[in-house]
This record gives C-alpha cells, sequence and structure tokens, in this order.
C-alpha cells in the first residue's frame, strides 16, 4: 500500500517526486518504458524559458517564472547541465514592433527581471549571426538551455535515494477506487494507494478521463529537429527564436549545453501518441524556417534529426491539482512547453498540495543534493591522471566522438536508477551522441552493458521493450 | 616521453608508415592506436582482394595487416595500444592517455597522422522515419558478423553502394540473412566494379541506382523501409515508392576521415576531401605534420594506402634528419579539369620530389572514353587512354623527375581530362 503513486517517469513525475520526497510518504513512480525521461521530457528544445511568452495570469506564466527561478540552484544541488545563456526573440520587420512590445509588456507583468528590447544594432553586436534583416529583438538574460535527460535523470536519482521507489516497464492499464483510495491496474499486478498523481503527458488525459466527468482532451502536438554537429556550437551563442507572428511561433536555433545547436520545432498536430517519426515534409519545413533569423546556418553538419511530441491541452493550459469529481487524485495534465522549465515549480506546488491533503511529516533525513556522473573532462590533468590511477576504466575511451570513458558507462550503469539499454548509456554519458552517431562504440557499449547487467550481448536492447540489437548469432539457425 | 616520429594510428596507414621510416633509418618511433591491437579496421574485413598489388597475391584483410604487424615487430618498432590521443598541439605536443602510463604527453619531432576515417551516419543524410534498433552502419555490422558473431539482422535493405555496404551484402547472404535489394542514391555505383560482381550480382541481389531512403517503420526494432526513385537533383519521386518489410537497415553512404585531432592543432583541410591539404611530402600545413591514408582522402585499395604511407613515413625522417628546418618551400598548385575533384597532393614542390611522385584522384561521375593528361607549363608529359572512371576507383599519375628535370623553371602543373 503506497501513500502516493505517480503515473510516468518524465520530467514532471520526476520532479513531482523528488519534491514530495521533502516529505514522509511510501511513494512510488510507475513507467511504462524502461527507464526515466522516455516520452515528450527526452526530445524538445532543451530550453529554459525566461517566462515572457506565456499569458499573463495563467499557470503556465507563473509556473514558468518560478522554474526558471528555481533553474540555476536546483542544477547546482543536482548537478546536471544548466547554462544561463539569454534569449532573443528576432523581430524582423517594423510591422511587427508592435507585437514584439506587447511581448516584453507580458513579460514584464509576469515578473521576468532584465527583459530590454535591442535595437538592430546592439542585436547584431550580442549576436553577429542573426540574420541581417533583423530590426531588433526582445532580450531575456534570463532565458537558458539544459541537458533534459541529465535534468530528468538527476530529479529521479535524487528522489530515489530520498526514498521513492521506482517501477519500469509498468504500464497503467486501469483505475479503481478502493476503501483507502485507488487500485492502480499494471501489466505487473495491482498496486493500491492512498493519491495517484496523473504525470502521463501524452496520456494524461487518458487517466484523467478515466476517474472524471469533466474530460479533457491532449492532442500529440509533433515538433520535429535538427541537431547539428558540436563544431557550430558557437554558431549562435544565445536561444534565437522567432517572434511568434502570422507563421505560427516559428522554429528556434539555440546551442546545447553539450556544444551542439538544434534547430527546431515544428507543430504538427497528429494522432498517434508514439508518433515520433520525422517525415521528409516536416523536416524539409523545418531547414527551410530555420533559415529566417539567422545568416548562414550550417544546416548541412546536422547529425540527427528527431521527432517529440508535445501534450497540447485544447485549452494550452496546464492542468494542475485535485480533481473535483474524483478525490485523491492530482492532476498535472497538458504539460506541454515551458513544461520542462516549470516542472520543479509543479514539483512543489503539487508536493505541498499532497502535504496539505495528506498531512505530511517532513522527511528528517531529506537529502538535497546528488551528484552526477563524473566527467573526467571537467577535470585538471593531475587530477584525471590520478583517477586512472585509482580507476583504470576511466582511460578507455568508448565513444570517440565524444570522449566518453568506460568509467563513466560503467557508472551510468551501476548507479541506482541506471542504465539498462543504449539509449539509457547515451542519455546518462553521451555516448552514441557524437557525429558518428553510435558506429563506433555502439558494439563496444552492447558489451559493457551484457557484462555489467550480467546478461548475453543479444540481450541488449536499443531503448528497452522490443527492440533489440541484435538477432542471435552466427549459424544459430544451422 | 620523446620521439622523433609519433605516428597517430595503427592502421595500415601507421603500420606503413612506421616500417618506411624505420627503413629510412629512424630509430624513434612510436605508433599510438587507439583499439586492443594492430590492423585497424583490416581487422574485421575477413574478405579476400587484398595486396594484390603489393604482395601479387589475394590476401584476407587481417592477413593484410598482419604481413606489417610482423615488419613492425621484426624491428622493434615502439607501439602503444588502447592508447588514445585526446589532442596534439600546434607544436607537436601529443595529450594522450591509457591504462598503464595514465594521462601523459609526448613530444614529437614529426607526427604523421594516420586515424583513418569513419562511416557517414543515418542522422548525416536526415533519412525521415522512426529510430528505432536495426539501423547500422555497413562498418558496424561488418564488426558485430565477423569479430563478435553476431547477426544483426535477418532480412536486410541496403542504402549506398559503397564496398563495405556492397561486401556486408554478401557476408550477410552468406550467413543466412535475405538481402532484399541495395539502394544507391548516385546513378552509380561508389564502390568498386568487382565488388558489385561478386557481392551483388553473383548473389542475385539487385542495385537499385537513382534509388533512396524515403522512410523507415517500426517504434522498437525497424519493421520496414519505403524505397524510391530519385530525380536529377536526388529529390524522391512521388510515386515511385516501394515497400520493403524487413528488421535491418544497413548504411554505406560514404566515409569522412576522422579530422577531429588534425582540425584541433590547426592543420588545414581540403573540404572537398575533408583530408589535410598536403604537399608532395604529404606534409600539411603545418611543418613535420604529415598524413596518409582514408584520413587524408578515402581510397578504395589499402594498397594505395600502405604506398602512400610509406611515403609519409619516409618524408617524416627527412623532416627530422634536416633539423626539422624547413628550406624556403616553392610550391607549384596543382590545378585540374574534366572531372577530377580534387588531387592528393594539393601542391608540389619540385625541388623535394624524388625519383617519381603519385598524383591521385578521383573523378565526380562515371565517364567512359577519356584520355588524361599530365601537363607541365604546356608540354602533355603523360597522355592516358582511360575506357572508364568512375567515382569509386581512384584514379593515380606518376610524375617522374625526369619530367621535372625537363622543366627547370616549372610554373603550372595541370590535369586534364578530355574525349577521347
Amino acid at each position: 500500500m503506497y501513500d502516493i503513486i505517480i503515473i510516468g517517469a518524465g520530467v514532471t513525475g520526476c520532479a513531482v517526486a523528488r519534491f514530495l520526497s521533502r516529505y514522509k510518504a511510501k511513494v512510488c513512480v510507475v513507467e511504462r518504458c524502461e527507464d526515466v525521461c522516455c516520452g515528450t521530457s527526452k526530445a524538445n528544445s532543451a530550453i529554459v524559458h525566461a517566462g515572457f511568452d506565456a499569458e499573463h495570469g495563467t499557470l503556465m506564466a507563473k509556473m514558468n517564472l518560478q522554474g526558471n527561478l528555481m533553474m540555476p540552484q536546483l542544477a547546482k544541488d543536482l548537478d546536471f547541465a544548466f547554462i544561463q545563456n539569454g534569449s532573443l526573440v528576432v523581430c524582423m520587420s517594423e510591422d511587427d514592433l508592435p507585437r514584439l512590445q506587447k511581448l516584453y509588456e507580458n513579460g514584464v507583468a509576469n515578473g521576468v527581471e532584465q527583459l530590454e528590447i535591442v535595437d538592430s544594432k546592439r542585436l547584431h553586436e550580442l549576436e553577429p549571426n542573426v540574420s541581417s534583416e533583423a530590426v531588433a529583438a526582445l532580450w531575456a538574460p534570463t532565458g537558458g538551455i539544459v541537458c533534459p535527460f541529465g535534468y530528468t535523470i538527476a530529479l529521479a536519482e535524487n528522489a530515489n535515494a530520498n526514498g521513492v521507489e521506482f517501477k519500469f516497464n509498468t504500464e497503467v492499464k486501469g483505475l479503481s477506487r478502493n476503501e483507502n483510495g485507488w487500485a492502480v491496474q499494471t501489466n505487473n499486478g495491482i498496486l493500491d494507494t492512498r493519491y495517484v498523481v496523473n504525470a502521463a503527458g501524452l496520456y494524461s488525459d487518458v487517466f484523467h478521463n478515466m476517474v472524471s466527468a469533466k474530460k479533457i482532451h491532449i492532442t500529440p502536438r509533433r515538433g520535429d529537429y535538427c541537431l547539428l554537429d558540436r563544431t557550430t556550437g558557437d554558431f549562435v551563442k544565445h536561444t534565437i527564436f522567432q517572434l511568434p507572428g502570422k507563421l505560427g511561433k516559428g522554429v528556434l536555433v539555440s546551442p546545447t549545453v553539450h556544444g551542439n545547436t538544434i534547430v527546431g520545432p515544428t507543430a504538427i498536430d497528429i494522432e498517434d501518441r508514439e508518433g515520433v517519426n520525422t517525415t521528409a515534409a516536416g523536416l524539409d519545413d523545418l531547414i527551410s524556417k530555420a533559415g529566417t533569423t539567422v545568416d548562414g546556418l550550417p544546416i548541412r553538419q546536422v547529425i540527427t534529426s528527431f521527432a517529440g511530441l508535445r501534450a497540447h491541452e485544447d485549452h494550452h493550459e496546464f492542468v494542475l491539482g485535485e480533481v473535483e469529481d474524483a478525490p485523491q487524485f492530482i492532476d498535472c495534465a497538458g504539460i506541454e512547453s515551458p513544461g520542462l522549465t516549470s516542472a520543479p515549480a509543479i514539483g512543489v506546488a503539487i508536493s505541498d498540495l499532497l502535504r496539505d491533503l495528506m498531512g505530511l511529516e517532513p522527511n528528517p533525513d531529506f537529502i538535497p543534493t546528488r551528484k552526477g556522473i563524473l566527467d573526467p573532462k571537467t577535470l585538471s590533468p593531475e587530477e584525471y591522471d590520478e583517477l586512472i590511477r585509482r580507476d583504470p576504466t576511466y582511460a578507455q575511451v568508448i565513444c570517440r566522438c565524444e570522449t566518453v570513458t568506460e568509467g563513466e558507462i560503467i557508472d551510468a550503469i551501476r548507479r541506482p536508477l541506471g542504465a539498462k539499454s543504449l539509449d539509457g548509456v547515451k542519455r546518462r554519458t553521451r555516448a552514441g551522441m557524437g557525429r558518428c552517431q553510435a558506429g563506433f562504440c555502439s558494439p563496444r557499449v552492447m558489451e559493457i552493458l551484457a557484462r555489467e547487467l550480467g546478461v548475453d550481448q543479444s540481450e541488449i536492447t536499443k531503448s528497452g521493450g522490443d527492440s533489440k540489437l541484435i538477432t542471435g548469432r552466427l549459424k544459430d539457425r544451422i | 616521453m620523446k620521439y622523433d616520429i609519433v605516428i597517430i594510428g595503427g592502421g595500415p596507414a601507421g603500420l606503413a608508415a612506421a616500417v618506411a621510416a624505420y627503413d629510412a633509418g629512424s630509430r624513434s618511433i612510436l605508433i599510438l592506436e587507439r583499439d586492443d591491437k594492430l590492423g585497424g579496421i583490416l581487422n574485421q574485413c575477413i574478405h579476400n582482394g587484398f595486396g594484390l598489388h603489393t604482395f601479387k597475391e589475394e590476401l584476407t584483410g587481417p592477413e593484410y595487416a598482419e604481413r606489417f604487424i610482423d615488419q613492425v615487430i621484426e624491428r622493434g618498432i615502439e607501439y602503444k595500444l588502447l592508447t588514445m590521443v585526446l589532442a596534439i598541439s600546434g607544436d607537436k605536443v601529443i595529450t594522450a592517455m591509457n591504462k598503464i602510463d595514465g594521462l601523459f604527453t609526448i613530444e614529437a619531432g614529426a607526427i604523421v597522422l594516420a586515424m583513418g576515417c569513419r562511416e557517414r551516419s543515418r542522422g548525416a543524410l536526415n533519412i525521415p522515419g522512426f529510430r528505432p534498433a536495426g539501423i547500422y552502419s555497413a562498418g558496424t555490422a561488418q564488426r558485430l558478423v565477423n569479430m563478435e558473431g553476431y547477426m544483426p539482422g535477418r532480412k536486410v535493405v541496403i542504402l549506398g553502394s559503397g564496398d563495405i555496404g556492397l561486401i556486408m551484402a554478401r557476408r550477410m547472404t552468406l550467413e543466412g540473412a535475405k538481402v532484399q535489394v541495395v539502394a544507391e542514391l548516385m546513378p552509380y555505383s561508389g564502390g568498386l566494379k568487382r565488388n558489385i560482381v561478386q557481392c551483388l550480382d553473383d548473389f542475385g541481389i539487385p542495385l537499385k541506382l537513382s534509388h533512396t531512403v524515403v522512410n523507415i517503420e517500426g517504434k522498437e526494432r525497424v519493421s520496414g523501409v519505403t524505397i524510391a526513385r530519385v530525380d536529377d537533383k536526388n529529390k524522391p519521386i512521388p510515386g515511385t515508392e516501394e515497400h520493403y518489410d524487413c528488421d535491418t537497415l544497413l548504411l554505406s553512404v560514404g566515409l569522412i576521415p576522422e579530422n577531429e585531432l588534425s582540425r584541433g592543432m590547426g592543420v588545414e583541410i581540403n573540404p572537398v576531401t575533408n583530408g589535410p591539404r598536403v604537399n608532395e611530402s604529404l606534409e600539411t600545413s603545418i611543418p613535420g605534420v604529415f598524413a596518409a591514408g582514408n584520413v587524408l582522402h578515402v581510397h578504395d585499395l589499402v594498397d594505395y594506402v600502405s604506398e602512400e604511407a610509406a611515403s609519409a613515413g619516409r618524408a617524416a625522417v627527412a623532416f627530422v634528419e634536416a633539423g626539422g628546418r624547413e628550406e624556403a618551400r616553392n610550391e607549384i598548385p596543382i590545378t585540374f579539369e574534366g572531372g577530377p575533384r580534387y588531387t592528393v597532393p594539393v601542391a608540389i614542390d619540385p625541388k623535394f620530389v624524388g625519383d617519381s611522385l603519385t598524383i591521385r584522384f578521383r573523378v565526380g561521375g562515371v565517364m567512359r572514353d577519356r584520355r588524361v593528361k599530365l601537363i607541365l607549363d604546356g608540354d602533355e608529359v603523360v597522355k592516358r587512354r582511360r575506357q572508364v572512371m568512375a567515382p569509386g576507383e581512384m584514379e593515380e599519375i606518376k610524375l617522374t623527375r625526369d619530367m621535372l628535370d625537363k622543366h627547370p623553371d616549372l610554373k603550372t602543373i595541370h590535369i586534364k581530362v578530355e574525349e577521347a
């Protein structure tokens, strides 16, 4: 019997879990995939929004700002990559200046600090590669970029260290009332709990609608992205947004915390909640739009393209709190952009709500910090040499493109909630994320995974489930 | 640590450079290899066809490598395995690490870059679709099959007709997989003619030229791909789509010289080859830093890699023996027209050319009945008929000392490919 079951181990579920672990409660996160950060949280723009965009007075605006303000300290506490690089919303025509002004005013009303409208001259000083035709920009120095995997994994690991249980490969099939609260039916049996937190992302309407007569509706909104080689990492320093306009919100061009350039997303409403395939039309559209705010985008340096799905709720608003006609069922639904930014604020809000509803006591053993996987590249040569003497696996480079060592991969697998698949290792260490896209390192990582997990290499998957990487041994069918 | 000559990479290029450097008199040579054995990619190339030029017999990849490894060992040339070079400074200080030496630096008198190349990935082509398991570059599949004994899949579609893709079409077929089709974007194959015959035709595997993959299906493991014909701008033509059920997509869509270290130390790169710009001594824009093999430009045959690398090894010795000081150079750029996409070297100082110099190049399309001319100051010193020239096969042309001596005040070196 759990006090709280959280459905979904994306950034929202993990943030709720982490902030909930400040209190004494028996909490379990159930996740249908084999790892945390497998849905919307893994495929997005990786932006920490300043908070000028969300309409003033909405929950989105409030959570965005709070999340943005929390992020620098949280990144320190939980040791994940975050850079406050600032963002620029670029205005391409004099006619659009009033809309830029409106965006500024909305930001000020939301409480975003240091906002400034800069003229063309200042804009090009800040960002030389912005289109020469740009007339002005809204500059938000508090905007940032984050590693979405590192961030979500950090939240989960810290929650886990503070006593939150995680059940992977566990898909919720149904919810029914019982005397204490809820019986949660899963493919791995029934779990009893007093409260349920619905952080199911693209499926959050499915669970909400199971328990409530007041239906909500989520549309999977696909975004295609291109990721460019690290040699392009200094193409822009800020996150460059297009001024939302007649042609929609437009696409952004941004550095990533690891020195790549990301371009995206498109916005294509689809029906398939698993439809994370890119399409030729989507990529073409993306590439044609990406060039509008910057000059000389090195799009030929693309190393991979991918698509993510935003959980777009019909009213474009976060649905947070206890469901009116379903007591003990707490929604975190419709979490689309700026969801990544808002997650810590949502985590605090939902955990404090549960504290009040359930009368939770503080957890006296709460550890607020967590140490990430050691990246030896951050050490001085002397320190690195010493590390190799202590643990020679740190001298064995497995991923050449990103210089990831065996030591880091072993750490990623062995730590609590460790990696179980190629993608799990990739998201924790960046092995396979570079320009050769795992061509060289995948056989080696498979070997290390098999050894560390004590299974045959043929059992290793790309990302759990049926994503087996090899289909058998040679001559095994003779 | 301090060595006269440090060779980055212990594959075919690095081995040949080391042997030649030793034979030219150097006794202070170190090879740095990131893998656990010497031989590089040859170790996974278990098919035959190597060494016809060098040894006048057909060897497998590992056998070919072994011949050079034996020579390295006989000569007592030093090498370090499982050693990753992290950076090289412009003044030739190498930072590397391994489990025994930890993180360490080496001062080099001269450096031979021999890091080889990597395969172009699915991402670089921006192929739309899902991102399931079962998409491999041909070389990765080759490693899994030939070195680890695993089957990457059973029902295969191959995109790209580079040599590794062709070789793997045959290899997978021999291991019981069904290779349904090889699709090639270009109107010609990027591989050797003999590989098309021996690896596809002999096994009845269709090669579809001017075709590409337009969609990858399968949310967890590949379940199918769609290919389509492309127009002359390489854009898929609607209505020509063909669907194949398969569990594997192999990619053999080009090789890219791995010049991260070269770029890091400031070596100038030729955007056509993605390899360093080198002179007649295979010396890069940094004096005393030489390059050879697939890091310089992608080769078709390993024999030429060995030959080229030996020249680089000898040039490195000459550089060290000269005390590292470069005489004033008078470089003449090699110009070309009518077919070549690039030349290696890009420029020549005649006074540093020995008995002869091989100029290598590739053409940009399939051409029939051509004449290749080497023209020194308007004088056609080489004229050669070529029945077929194809991008998959490297061309070479020999410039001799004699020719140079007849043009003591040489101003232009020009290669012309024209209809015969």
